[in-house]
């Protein structure tokens, strides 16, 4: 967790997220800190939450003793069906996001990159990887999303100029949530959009191993409640 | 009068598994996954096996005693693992995958869970190899097949048929017409289409042929071969809630 270390927690990340989904979208959470944003408070928005396990439209986790075990979602916790589910095969499941169904996909990663590549399948020196559905949804889905950590446990950045380690896909990530602010991907680079309460311009530019466009005013990092 | 599908145990029901076989194993974190037909097989004992599979592991709905891929491999019965998932996701998490691979003593394929899925459709649908977006321009793409279509670049990707898929269901009737519930559907179907022989373990009583209403059916029983009813626990294996899992796991380590 990020909760005791600097800046934003892992909800308030996610939660940063979640406000730019829109009205009618469907949302894609990848496994880790994303399922976090399934919890924000939407209102009057209507979401459509994609499982790849071929759940379309699930809900809040399930209380406890409440579980339906035939249904988790895709970081296999137990979760509800809201009004409207519906229920597909894996092959059907992934035909909805190659075909471009998937207006936004929120995925955990090791690196991103400044052209926008990103890395979240192997480790530096590991044999075999864990890929998920990662790369189909990152090739695919209309807005690619990252929620990660600003820096390694090490201390070292993780947005980076090119990635280190073997990339998941190239140049689709738009915007990218860390415990430090919010940064979004253009063809012009990256930029610092917004900053975590507490933590200074400075501090982001000495975590962060790349180019990084700073306007003038950096507002702080909208969060609620 | 066709033979019986329906099998009186899961040691029946793989009996004839000869070595070499290549076998899907369907499910997603535990749910569809063949718990029952994964212990059949281990006592059965077949060898060189190709497994297919989303990962190499059970999941947390699961006891952790409850029998997994991890048991063909800890059994020495596995040649290779076909998976999305080849390594742990967190660096906390140790697989009983990774032992046997980081020594060579197991072959792997890594492949993005879509086209998992896909390869298989594929072969059950008499497709031999099909492009995809996923992966291009990534290590796995790399020395391969790619064509580009309407400006879009395309990795190629083979159909992946099946010997056998082993896969739970919720209905079946004798004909071998299942239904699943919720997410249990996943891989399930599409390695059955793939299979040239599918075993499937069933929760409920298996109904007589035709107390599926034909629109209800999920996979229809030409792509099934032989059932088992799962019986209770604790003969049979169940997926159970995290509280009572959490509860068996502390009397057991006290």
């Amino acid at each position: 967790m990020s909760d005791g270390a600097k800046g934003l927690t892992r909800q308030q990340m996610c939660d940063r997220l979640a406000m730019e989904f829109q009205d009618g979208w469907v949302v894609n959470l990848g496994i880790g800190i994303p399922t976090l944003c399934s919890n924000f408070d939407f209102g009057d928005k209507q979401i459509i939450f994609h499982a790849e396990n071929g759940v379309i439209g699930y809900g809040p986790l399930t209380g406890a003793g409440r579980e339906d075990l035939h249904l988790v979602n895709a970081g296999g916790q137990h979760v509800t069906l809201n009004p409207g589910a519906a229920i597909v095969h894996h092959a059907d499941s992934f035909g909805m996001i190659r075909s471009g169904r998937i207006d936004v996909t929120v995925l955990g990663a090791y690196e991103v990159a400044e052209n926008g590549d990103f890395a979240n399948w192997k480790m530096a020196g590991q044999k075999g990887g864990g890929i998920g559905g990662a790369m189909d949804l990152a090739a695919c889905a209309k807005h690619v999303f990252v929620a990660m950590e600003q820096v390694t446990r090490n201390g070292r950045p993780r947005l980076v100029e090119r990635c280190a380690i073997p990339v998941t896909a190239k140049g689709v990530v738009d915007l990218v949530i860390t415990n430090y602010g919010l940064f979004e991907i253009t063809p012009e680079g990256m930029t610092l959009r917004e900053i975590a309460p507490g933590v200074s311009v400075d501090e982001v530019k000495a975590t962060t191993g790349c180019n990084l466009r700073i306007p003038r005013e950096v507002p702080p990092v909208r969060v609620r409640g | 009068m066709p033979r019986s599908k329906i099998y009186p145990s899961f040691a029946a029901a793989v009996a004839d598994i000869p070595d070499g076989s290549t076998i899907g194993f369907g499910g997603f974190a535990v749910i569809g996954m063949p718990i029952n037909l994964y212990q059949a097989l281990a006592e059965q004992g077949a060898k060189g096996l190709t497994c297919v599979s989303n990962g190499t592991r059970g999941g947390s709905t699961m006891p952790s005693d409850a029998p997994t891929l991890e048991w063909l491999i800890r059994n020495d019965q596995v040649k290779k693992v076909i998976c999305s998932f080849t390594a742990p996701t967190r660096a906390s998490q140790k697989l009983v995958f990774s032992e046997y691979y980081e020594k060579g003593l197991i072959d792997a394929e890594l492949v993005p869970q879509g086209t998992l899925a896909e390869r298989m459709r594929a072969a059950g649908a008499g497709i031999p190899a099909f492009y995809t977006p996923a992966a291009v321009g990534t290590e796995l793409a790399e020395g391969r097949e790619t064509r580009v279509f309407n400006g879009r670049e395309y990795l190629l990707e083979e159909a992946l048929p099946l010997d056998y898929a082993f896969i739970r269901a919720y209905h079946a009737d004798a004909f071998g017409n299942l239904r699943f519930r919720r997410s249990q559907r996943n891989f399930n179907p599409l390695m059955a289409m793939a299979a040239k022989a599918t075993i499937v373990e069933v929760e409920e009583d298996i109904l007589p042929v035709g107390a599926i209403d034909p629109d209800d059916v999920h996979l229809p029983g030409i792509f099934v071969h032989r059932m088992v009813k799962i019986p209770p626990p604790p003969e049979g294996w169940w997926p159970q809630r995290p509280a009572e899992i959490a509860k068996q796991e502390a009397e057991r380590s006290a």
